[in-house]
C-alpha cells in the first residue's frame, strides 16, 4: 500500500530531524513536509533529510498546510495519506495501527485518539480543550470523537480525494468531521500514544490550543451564519 | 452652530475622496452612489436638523438625532459584517495562491 505521509511544520528545527529519522526507521519513506513560512531552519532541514518539501511562503496555519498536503496527494495518487505532527509527539510505530481499519477496508478515516490510549499521564491541561472541542464538533456536526485535534490521521484515497477544507487556521480539526459526515466517509479511532516531552508541551502552537477551541465556537458558528 | 461647520467640512472632504476614487476607477458606480447619497444625506441631515426631527416622529422616535445614531450603528454593524466576509474570502485567496506556488516548487524539485 502506497502511503504518504503529511508533516506540517511550523518553526520546528529542534524537532522535525528526529521526527524524519523516525519515520523511515519505520519504513515510512514517502515523506512531504508542509513548510507553513517557519522563521528557523526548518526548511533546510527538511530539504537535507531527502524528503519533498512544500514551502508556504508566509505562515497560513495548521488547516491550510495540512490541505497543502492533500493536495499534494490528489496530485500524486497514494493509496493513503497519514498526518503526523513535527513536534515529536506522534510514534511512527503508531502508523500501522491507523493503516490497519482501512487496509482491512472496514474505515475510509481513521484519527489516532490521544484519550483512548492508557496512558495515564495525559496533562489535565490539554484534556479540557480537547474535550470541548469534541462537544462542540458532535453539537454543530452530529459525529463524536474521543480526540478531534488529534494530529495523527490517515486517509484512504476515497476520503482526501473528497475533503476539501475552507479553515486555514486550527478549527480546521472540527472540519474535518464535517466532510466525514457530509461525504459519508466511515470513520473509525484507534488509540495511540502521545509523547508528552516537555518540548512539545511548551511548544507555543500547543499553549494556543486552549486559546483556539475558544475561539473555535464562535468561529464555526459565524461560519453556519454566513 | 461651529459643530455644523465641523461635521459639513469633514463631509465634503469625504464626499470629495469619493468622487477622487470613482474617477480613479477603484470604486464601482454602484460603491460611488451608496457613498455619495451617504455623505450627501448627512449634509442635508446637519444643514436642516428640523427636517430629521419630523422623519423620526414619523417613525416613533423622539430625536433626529436619536434616529440618525440608530441608523448609523445598524449600518456600522451590517459594513462590519461586510468586511469581515470579505477578509475571510481574501485569506482564503491568500492561502490559495501560497499553496499553488509550495506545490509547483516541490513539482520543480522533483524534476531536478
Amino acid at each position: 500500500m502506497k502511503t504518504l505521509i503529511v508533516v506540517p511544520a511550523f518553526n520546528e528545527e529542534k524537532s522535525l530531524t528526529r521526527v524524519i529519522k523516525d519515520l523511515k526507521a519505520h519504513g515510512y519513506g514517502n515523506i512531504l513536509v508542509v513548510n507553513d513560512g517557519s522563521q528557523d531552519k526548518t526548511k533546510e532541514i527538511a530539504e537535507k533529510s531527502n524528503v519533498a518539501v512544500a514551502t508556504h511562503v508566509v505562515n497560513r496555519g495548521l488547516g491550510a498546510a495540512i490541505s497543502t498536503g492533500l493536495a499534494f496527494a490528489r496530485e500524486n495518487n497514494p493509496d493513503v495519506v497519514v498526518t503526523f505532527d513535527s513536534d515529536g509527539q506522534h510514534k511512527a510505530e503508531d502508523i500501522k495501527k491507523l493503516l490497519a481499519p482501512i487496509t482491512n477496508n472496514v474505515a475510509d478515516v481513521v484519527v489516532g485518539s490521544r484519550l483512548k490510549s492508557n496512558n495515564k499521564n495525559f496533562p489535565l491541561r490539554r484534556l479540557l480543550p480537547i474535550l470541548f472541542s469534541n462537544l462542540a464538533t458532535f453539537g454543530l456536526y452530529g459525529l463524536y470523537s474521543t480526540d478531534t485535534t488529534s494530529g495523527l490521521r490517515a486517509f484512504h484515497r476515497r476520503a482526501y480525494q473528497k475533503i476539501k477544507l475552507k479553515s486555514d487556521r486550527m478549527e480546521f480539526s472540527n472540519e474535518f468531521f464535517k466532510v466525514f459526515v457530509e461525504q459519508r466517509l466511515r470513520y473509525k479511532e484507534v488509540p495511540i500514544d502521545p509523547i508528552y516531552t516537555g518540548y512539545s508541551l511548551t511548544n507555543s502552537k500547543q499553549g494556543s490550543e486552549l486559546f483556539s477551541s475558544l475561539k473555535l465556537g464562535f468561529k464555526l458558528i459565524f461560519d453556519l451564519l454566513r | 452652530m461651529p459643530v455644523q461647520i465641523i461635521l459639513i467640512s469633514f463631509l465634503i472632504f469625504a464626499l470629495s475622496r469619493v468622487l477622487l476614487r470613482f474617477r480613479g476607477g477603484q470604486i464601482k458606480s454602484g460603491e460611488f452612489i451608496f457613498w455619495g447619497v451617504l455623505f450627501f444625506l448627512a449634509i442635508i441631515g446637519i444643514l436642516f436638523p428640523e427636517e430629521t426631527t419630523s422623519i423620526a416622529n414619523f417613525l416613533g422616535v423622539g430625536r433626529g438625532v436619536d434616529l440618525v445614531v440608530y441608523v448609523s450603528l445598524v449600518t456600522l454593524f451590517y459594513l462590519v459584517f461586510r468586511v469581515y466576509v470579505l477578509l475571510q474570502d481574501t485569506q482564503k485567496e491568500i492561502s490559495e495562491i501560497v499553496r499553488e506556488v509550495a506545490l509547483r516548487q516541490v513539482k520543480n524539485s522533483a524534476k531536478k
